[in-house]
């Protein structure tokens, strides 16, 4: 017993020390954004919302949120409907070269960012589409469309096999099936599949520096701010940046955890 | 029986090599509650699922009400059914799963709604109307299943082990819950199950089927008393099996030699002498006495072990030559009888409780 008890201790104070070294830059950057000093030391100067003002009456910051936004959004809804589209497909049929066609879509998250980057770059340009907003929306659908298929794809497997030829059973087509069983049922998988594709968009960096252009996203000005000087407008904007991620994964994580544990397989118990 | 409601003719299903259905001719008739049993993977859930359209006879034609069902796509027939997994829709609540099919049958919302709750009720289930599916209990879902495949009063409902994940106390309760259904609405109900006492409870035939086959087709008393053949016979349970050679026939009974004797059996179509022959006689049938009885049949055998389930005790005895007997008998009556001190009991049956196998 006594020796159960350490090795809990021992794992939580791991998990402590786990998440202190992952929060602690993150909390230490909250922390500057208020203060009033322009480099980052300690003992901290007085509390002050200057940087906060400073980043509000940037034209560019304003810009580039917007553009951040409009492409987090479309991503996550084209890249939620392909993921949907492929864990489906994989459910349901079987196929030839069907191991081939999910190394495929699973592909993208495995190749080096810089060197999707690269290429996404050298095609668009070539397309004739670089620097547009639709081309970092498309780069972005790439990237985030398998975790979208991957998550999608667990929800599935929780699926009464025969849940979709009860439908059938009962007068539903196909097509009905779809969108009274299937769709309601993944409901919770596709929502945090779109809330984590949003995330990942948002903060994403290296291929939107490639691709963007003109149109630049969050992540691009603030290292174009941190490249010239150093500037505690930084820690402001990245203050915004984590903020509006982590409420995103967190949706996504409490929409996933809820709905697994409740409705899923019909259990044989009375 | 009524004219068929719905009619296999010569049915083949496929997979690939297996064959898991080998022609299957059989008519079910209107209001008729049929089992079909069977061990497992002897092709009872093929054939329910090629009368709910899931799977389609590779030859042979399937015809309910006159109508050739063969193409006939899942959700265009008639058929609902009753899941082993139930296969409810977890994002529904009770009344919402019974409305499914009313509401792609496209029928409005206050309609389907009281039609919904006018089954729940008939269930006993109104006050869970409301509830979520995994709030409910394994006989709450079951009740729930029932009315989402009953609501859109169809001929036919068919029933795929629907009882096999209950407690045995539930089981006996949703077996009249069903039966009495069966009778109140006067549809067909197809009944696939492994388990002996729900088919003979409850079937008014039952259909045994072994690898893909049809092996009897009857009554549950016919086929409990009079099995076709061995198959039946060992399926049953509880028969004692025993094969020899004929030795005699005249006026309506045989006479068999068999390692543990000689016995007389009645028998209809007279076999001819010589030839290999095989008889139940089940285990119920047996009188147990303490010494040798006036009878037909008797033989003498040692007391190997017994097994108690309550007011019936299962006994298991030896003959001289190993033949191993079981023989059923009340609790009440074992008493009577000196078991420990008895070096051999005797075991005896009149001619006419013997059944002869056809063909052998």
């Amino acid at each position: 017993m006594t020796l159960d008890r350490a090795v809990t201790w021992v794992l939580r104070a791991w998990a402590g020390v786990v998440f202190t070294f992952v929060f602690i830059p993150i909390i230490f950057s909250l922390v500057f954004s208020f203060n009033s000093q322009r480099f980052p030391t300690i003992p901290l100067g007085e509390f002050s919302t200057q940087w906060y003002q400073t980043i509000l009456a940037d034209p560019d910051v304003w810009q580039a949120a917007l553009t951040s936004i409009i492409v987090a959004v479309c991503t996550s809804v084209l890249a939620t409907f392909l993921g949907f589209c492929t864990a489906y497909s994989d459910y349901r049929y079987n196929f030839r070269f069907k191991g081939a066609y999910l190394a495929l879509i699973l592909l993208p998250p495995t190749i080096p960012l810089i060197i999707m980057a690269l290429a996404m770059l050298a095609w668009f340009s070539r397309i004739g589409a670089s620097g547009e907003v639709w081309s970092i929306i498309a780069a972005h659908t790439v990237l985030t469309a398998p975790f979208a298929m991957a998550i999608i794809r667990l929800r599935l497997n929780q699926m009464d096999e025969n849940l979709e030829a009860a439908a059938w059973n009962l007068g539903a087509s196909e097509w009905a099936t779809m969108r009274h069983v299937v769709l309601p049922f993944c409901k919770p998988a596709i929502i945090s599949a779109a809330c984590l594709c949003a995330a990942v968009s948002f903060d994403e960096f290296a291929i939107a520096w490639f691709v963007s252009g003109l149109n630049k996203t969050v992540p691009v000005v603030i290292l174009e701010i941190v490249t010239g000087n150093i500037d505690p407008q930084v820690n402001a904007i990245g203050t915004f940046v984590f903020l509006t991620s982590m409420t995103l994964v967190v949706a996504a994580q409490l929409l996933f955890l809820a709905r697994t544990a409740r409705g899923t397989k019909q259990g044989a118990g009375t | 029986m009524s004219e068929p409601l719905l009619l296999f003719d010569n049915v083949v299903k496929r997979f690939g090599d297996f064959v898991a259905v080998k022609r299957m001719n059989l008519e079910i008739g209107k209001g008729e509650f049929i089992a079909i049993m069977g061990p497992s993977g002897c092709g009872k859930t093929t054939t329910l699922r090629m009368l709910a359209g899931l799977e389609s006879p590779s030859e042979g034609e399937i015809r309910l009400d006159g109508r050739v069902m063969n193409n006939v796509k899942p959700h265009e027939r008639d058929t609902p059914m009753v899941w082993q997994s139930l296969a409810l829709f977890p994002f529904l609540n009770a009344r919402e799963n019974v409305e499914f099919g009313l509401k792609m049958r496209g029928l409005d919302a206050a309609t389907r709604h009281q039609k919904a709750l006018t089954w729940l009720d008939r269930l006993g289930m109104s006050e869970f109307a409301e509830r979520d599916i995994s709030t409910l209990s394994g006989g709450q879902k079951q009740r729930v299943a029932l009315a989402r495949s009953l609501v859109t009063e169809p001929q036919i409902l068919l029933l795929d082990e629907p009882l096999s994940a209950l407690d045995a106390h539930l089981v006996i309760r949703m077996q009249s819950v069903l039966t009495n259904l069966q009778r109140e609405l006067g549809i067909t109900f197809v009944y696939v199950t492994h388990s002996q006492s729900e088919a003979f409870a409850m079937a008014d035939r039952v259909v045994i089927m072994s690898n893909g086959e049809v092996a009897q087709v009857g009554q549950p008393k016919d086929i409990y008393r009079a099995p076709a053949n061995r198959f039946v016979a060992e399926f049953v349970g509880r028969n004692n099996i025993i094969s020899g050679k004929v030795k005699s026939a005249s006026k309506g009974k045989a006479v068999i030699d068999a390692p543990s004797g000689s016995y007389t059996v009645t028998a209809d179509a007279m076999p001819k002498p010589g030839a290999e022959a095989t008889f139940v006689i089940s285990a119920d049938l047996v009188r147990v006495t303490g010494s040798k009885p006036k009878a037909e049949n008797a033989v003498a055998a040692r007391l190997i072990s017994e097994e108690f389930i309550g007011s019936v005790v299962t006994l298991f005895l030896e003959s001289g030559d190993g033949t191993e007997f079981k023989v059923q008998v009340q609790e009440r009556e074992l008493a009577t009888l000196d078991l420990k001190s008895a070096e051999l009991l005797w075991l005896s049956w009149p001619a006419a409780s013997a059944h002869l196998l056809p063909g052998g």
